[in-house]
C-alpha cells in the first residue's frame, strides 16, 4: 500500500463514474412525486446548459457520452473541493 | 432529490437561499479552524466520490430510484460543517455544469441535501454512538440509523417547501415524498455502512478526521 489513500479513494470515484450507464433510469423519488401529482411541467428549461442529463454533448454512444460526463464531474468536484479546502487550510496556517 | 427551477415560489426560493449562503459563511469559518493535512485531500475525496456515487441511480419500488446524498458519509468522517461545504459544491457544480437541480433552486437543494441531511445524520449518528461500549459497532450503527434520516428529513424538508410554494398540497407531498424516501433512506444507510466498513478494514486512522 505505497499509493496515496486519496489516490485511491478518487480511482473508486472515477470507477463508479464509468459504470455509472447501468444506473437505473427510472425518475427518482420527487421526480415521480412530480409526475404522479401532475406538476412535473411547472419545472421550466435551465436558462443555459451545458452537460444536461449527465450526458455530454456531440457523442453519439450514449454510454460513452454518460462516462465522459460522470468523469470530467468527479474531476471537476475532486479539484474543485481539494483547491477550496487548501485555502482553508493555508488561511489557517497564516 | 434535486428540485428543478419552477417547483417553489419567490419567497420560498429567496427565503432558503440566505439559509444556504448563511450555512455556507458559518462552514467556511468553521471549518478553517481545523482544517489539516490530511483534510483537505479527504474533502476532495469525498466530493469526487459523492458526485460520482449520486449518478447511480438505484430502483426502489414501482418505477422509481433512489439514490445516494452522501451528507451521513460526510457527516461521519469530516463533521456536518465541513459536510455543508462538501455537499454545497456538489450541488453547485452540478446545477451549473449538468443542469441537475435548478439555479434559484439552489439554496433549497443546499439547506435540504447539505444542511438538514448533514446536521441531522451527525447528531443522530453521535446520539447513538454514544450508546455502544464498541466504538466500531456503534460508529456503524450510528452511522447507517444516520444516513436514513438524513435522506428522510431532506425529503421532508422538500416536501414542505413544496407545500409552502403552493406546489402541492401539504398531506400528499409529506406523505408522498416522505414514503419513498423511507425506501431511499435504506439504501443511503447501505451505502454508508459499506464505504465506512470498507474505510475501518484498510485505513482506521481516516475515521479521525473531523473537524467541524
Amino acid at each position: 500500500m505505497k499509493s496515496k489513500w486519496w489516490i485511491i479513494g478518487l480511482c473508486i470515484a472515477l470507477l463508479l463514474a464509468v459504470i455509472s450507464p447501468i444506473a437505473s433510469q427510472f425518475p427518482d423519488g420527487l421526480d415521480r412525486f412530480a409526475e404522479d401529482n401532475n406538476f412535473v411541467d411547472k419545472a421550466v428549461e435551465p436558462a443555459f446548459s451545458m452537460i444536461p442529463d449527465y450526458s455530454f454533448p456531440g457523442i453519439a454512444s450514449e454510454a460513452t457520452a454518460t462516462i465522459i460526463a460522470g468523469v470530467l464531474g468527479t474531476l471537476i468536484l475532486f479539484g474543485l473541493v481539494f483547491g477550496l479546502a487548501s485555502l482553508l487550510k493555508t488561511k489557517n496556517e497564516a | 432529490m434535486h428540485i428543478p427551477d419552477g417547483f417553489l415560489s419567490a419567497p420560498v426560493a429567496v427565503a432558503t437561499g440566505v439559509v444556504a449562503v448563511a450555512a455556507i459563511a458559518v462552514a467556511v469559518k468553521e471549518t478553517n479552524k481545523k482544517m489539516g493535512e490530511k483534510q483537505v485531500p479527504m474533502m476532495g475525496v469525498l466530493a469526487a466520490f459523492i458526485f460520482a456515487a449520486q449518478m447511480l441511480n438505484f430502483p426502489v419500488v414501482g418505477g422509481t430510484s433512489g439514490h445516494f446524498v452522501g451528507a451521513a458519509l460526510a457527516a461521519v468522517l469530516l463533521g456536518p460543517w465541513a459536510t455543508v461545504l462538501i455537499l454545497s459544491s456538489v450541488l453547485v457544480v452540478q446545477s451549473l455544469v449538468f443542469q441537475d437541480g435548478g439555479l434559484l433552486a439552489l439554496g433549497a437543494n443546499i439547506t435540504n441535501m447539505g444542511l438538514i441531511a448533514g446536521f441531522g445524520s451527525y447528531y443522530i449518528y453521535k446520539g447513538i454512538d454514544m450508546l455502544f461500549k464498541n466504538g466500531r459497532t456503534g460508529t456503524l450503527v450510528g452511522a447507517g440509523v444516520g444516513a436514513w434520516f438524513s435522506v428522510v428529513l431532506a425529503s421532508l424538508a422538500c416536501a414542505v417547501e413544496l407545500s409552502l410554494s403552493g406546489t402541492s398540497p401539504w398531506v400528499i407531498a409529506i406523505s408522498a415524498m416522505g414514503g419513498v424516501h423511507m425506501l431511499i433512506g435504506v439504501g443511503e444507510g447501505l451505502i454508508t455502512v459499506a464505504v465506512l466498513s470498507l474505510i475501518m478494514a484498510t485505513r482506521a486512522d481516516l475515521l479521525k478526521l473531523q473537524i467541524a
